[in-house]
């Protein structure tokens, strides 16, 4: 047993970062390429949206619901702006902003997770379990409304808002399993050779809860995106001029009465981006899990 | 006391513990306003005068404690206080008058989107995990991974632009007033109906087919099969008793899930349900009918989640036959 983990280990050195990372990849399954293709083409149109979209993001460049044609190739919208080009900026603001949210979310509730984990049953803990209860027995999109018509419509106050309302579950997963790392003997090992809290919660705690943070910053990124396009969708999240498919939907549903889809592409912009992480997290959780499993 | 009971009352104590929590969180909102709320809310031509005597309206001058006592005690007696909405004027809008016709469309909605869902959901369920890993599972499996992934307002369009724009089958807005009759509302309530069915239908479907696997796995089923038991006895008679409590929890779960969903559908269908009208509210910060709609919300997610648990407790036949 030893000596064979010692080979895979000295295998595992020869090869380089990229080329096991292209043997893990070797092994994805179909739906978890097209994942991750349509996941890197939507950060393609994200970063470089100035150069691909053939006009500006709020430029007005026409009359008002022109149908699609070689100039503007899905219309304009109901104040002349080319919806293709608003769909290409609409990338890099839904995601970028659902993105950042994700991020303070998870810094707020694996922060306060882990810390909770090692002081288990201290009054810290206490509160913030308490707290989070509490948080979590109101409907995230209930509460973020409510705050919102606290705050007003302003772009700082929708991306702390949710962060701090999504951070909730990150905690509770954060806290869960770090509790169940915490009490290792490798943790204890690092503790009776002395090492410093700061250490063992960096080199110890935090690699060994990675794969299941990992797993859940994509549902939670999913959840988030989802939320924030509702938002938008219901005229209090993003607000206009800036390009957003949440918003986007809202401007031009009038149009779908009168059997013109246009609306539909904003809104299937959205929903192919989570169906992509969807089926990316969902490989990722079988092989994490199966790997578990050789052990 | 038959331990059930004390059971039960425990989750009930919880339950009104964590209500009453919710409400000191949502009323609090109030006292989070940023300054120069009231020069907001009454819009440019606000004089000092009338700023202040909205502040004293709201009771910005009174502690907060004796102004929750007040609040909670009105919304116990039907009362949610004054809309903002003509606020500083002469006339007063009672929130509870704004919003009780359309709650009654919400529930309305809810409850139809609940009688479509519910059965079919339990249904598939069954049917997916009698006959796993055929071909019907997982076609099945596949579309409801599917949908759990898409947006509401993605699912409502799509449907509204097939079927009630090309093929004409529905009405695509769902407008509806006091003088429609019944069988009109459900016709014209059918097409938000069928968008939340489709919403919360993946959840309850894929977790009825777990607990049906989860169970079917167990030593006393084999035990059953065993005995030469018919198939229909051995589900109905020996693994039903013991799946309740799973399919309870998952079919109350996904109902106040649709306390969220229905915000979202109800603004696309343009349905005068109270989700509409909280984010009018919410856009023109009137905060006591925000805060009377959270309330309503959070109290229906809450009574929801809290019947599951007492329905999964009573339903428990460890804790119904106590050694």
């Amino acid at each position: 047993m030893t000596a064979e983990a010692g080979d895979i280990r000295a295998i595992k050195a020869r090869r380089g970062r990229i080329e096991s990372a292209w043997r893990v990849l070797k092994t994805a399954p179909f739906s978890a390429w097209l994942g991750m293709i349509i996941i890197a083409i939507y950060v393609f149109c994200a970063v470089f949206a100035p150069w691909i979209a053939p006009y500006g993001e709020a430029e007005i460049v026409g009359n008002a619901y022109q149908p699609s044609s070689a100039e503007f190739w899905l219309g304009t919208d109901q104040i002349g702006r080319d919806i293709f080009s608003r769909l290409i900026y609409g990338a890099r603001n839904t995601i970028g902003i659902a993105l950042i949210t994700t991020l303070l979310s998870f810094a707020i509730g694996g922060t306060l997770g882990v810390f909770a984990a090692i002081h288990r049953g201290g009054w810290l803990d206490q509160i913030l379990s308490r707290l989070v209860d509490a948080l979590m027995s109101i409907p995230t999109l209930i509460f973020a409304l409510m705050l919102l018509a606290v705050f007003g419509k302003y772009i700082a106050a929708l991306i702390l808002i949710l962060a701090l309302l999504d951070s909730t579950r990150v905690f509770r997963l954060a806290r869960a399993t770090a509790i169940n790392v915490v009490v290792m003997d490798y943790v204890e090992a690092a503790r009776l050779r002395g090492e410093g809290l700061g250490w063992i919660t960096m080199k110890e705690i935090v690699p060994n809860i990675m794969p299941p943070l990992v797993a859940e910053f994509g549902l939670r990124f999913c959840f988030v995106f989802l939320t924030i396009s509702s938002l938008s969708f219901l005229g209090v999240g993003i607000q206009p001029p800036t390009a957003d498919w949440g918003s986007m939907v809202a401007e031009n549903k009038s149009l779908i009465t009168y059997g013109n889809p246009t609306p539909l592409y904003p809104a299937a912009a959205i929903a192919l981006l989570t169906v992509a992480v969807n089926f990316v997290v969902d490989w990722f959780l079988h092989r994490t899990s199966g790997l578990r499993d050789e052990h | 006391m038959h331990p059930i009971v004390r059971t039960v009352l425990q989750r009930l104590g919880l339950g009104l513990l964590t209500l009453f929590i919710v409400s000191i969180v949502i009323f609090s909102a109030l006292e989070m306003l940023p300054g120069g709320f009231a020069e907001a809310i009454l819009g440019q031509s606000a004089t000092p005068e009338t700023v202040a005597a909205f502040n004293k309206e709201i009771g910005l001058d009174r502690p907060a404690i004796v102004r929750y006592v007040e609040w909670i005690g009105g919304i116990l007696q039907g009362d949610f206080g004054t809309s903002y909405a003509g606020a500083g004027g002469n006339i007063k809008r009672h929130v509870s008058d704004l919003i009780a016709p359309r709650l009654y469309n919400t529930f309305f909605l809810a409850i139809m989107a609940a009688v479509i869902a519910v059965p079919l959901a339990l249904t598939l369920g069954v049917l997916a995990a009698l006959y796993r890993n055929s071909l019907f599972d997982r076609i099945v499996n596949s579309v409801t991974l599917t949908t759990i992934a898409l947006p509401e307002f993605f699912v409502a369009y799509v449907l509204m632009f097939f079927f009630a724009i090309k093929l004409r089958w529905f009405y695509s807005l769902s407008t509806v007033s006091e003088s429609t009759t019944f069988l009109e509302h459900i016709s014209r309530a059918a097409l938000p109906a069928i968008t939340l069915t489709l919403v919360i239908i993946a959840h309850m479907m894929r977790m009825t087919r777990a607990a049906i696997i989860n169970l079917l796995a167990s030593p006393y089923i084999e035990m059953a099969q065993l005995k030469g038991i018919p198939r229909r006895r051995v589900i109905v008679h020996h693994a039903l008793p013991n799946a309740w409590a799973p399919i309870v929890t998952v079919v109350a779960f996904n109902l106040a899930y649709l306390v969220v969903g229905v915000v979202v559908v109800e603004v696309v269908f343009v349905y005068p349900g109270i989700g509409q009208m909280m984010v009018d509210a919410v856009s023109s910060r009137d905060m006591p009918v925000v805060q009377a709609c959270a309330l309503i919300f959070a109290a229906t997610y809450i009574l929801l989640n809290l019947s599951a648990d007492i329905i999964s407790i009573i339903t428990n036949p460890r804790l119904l036959h106590p050694r």
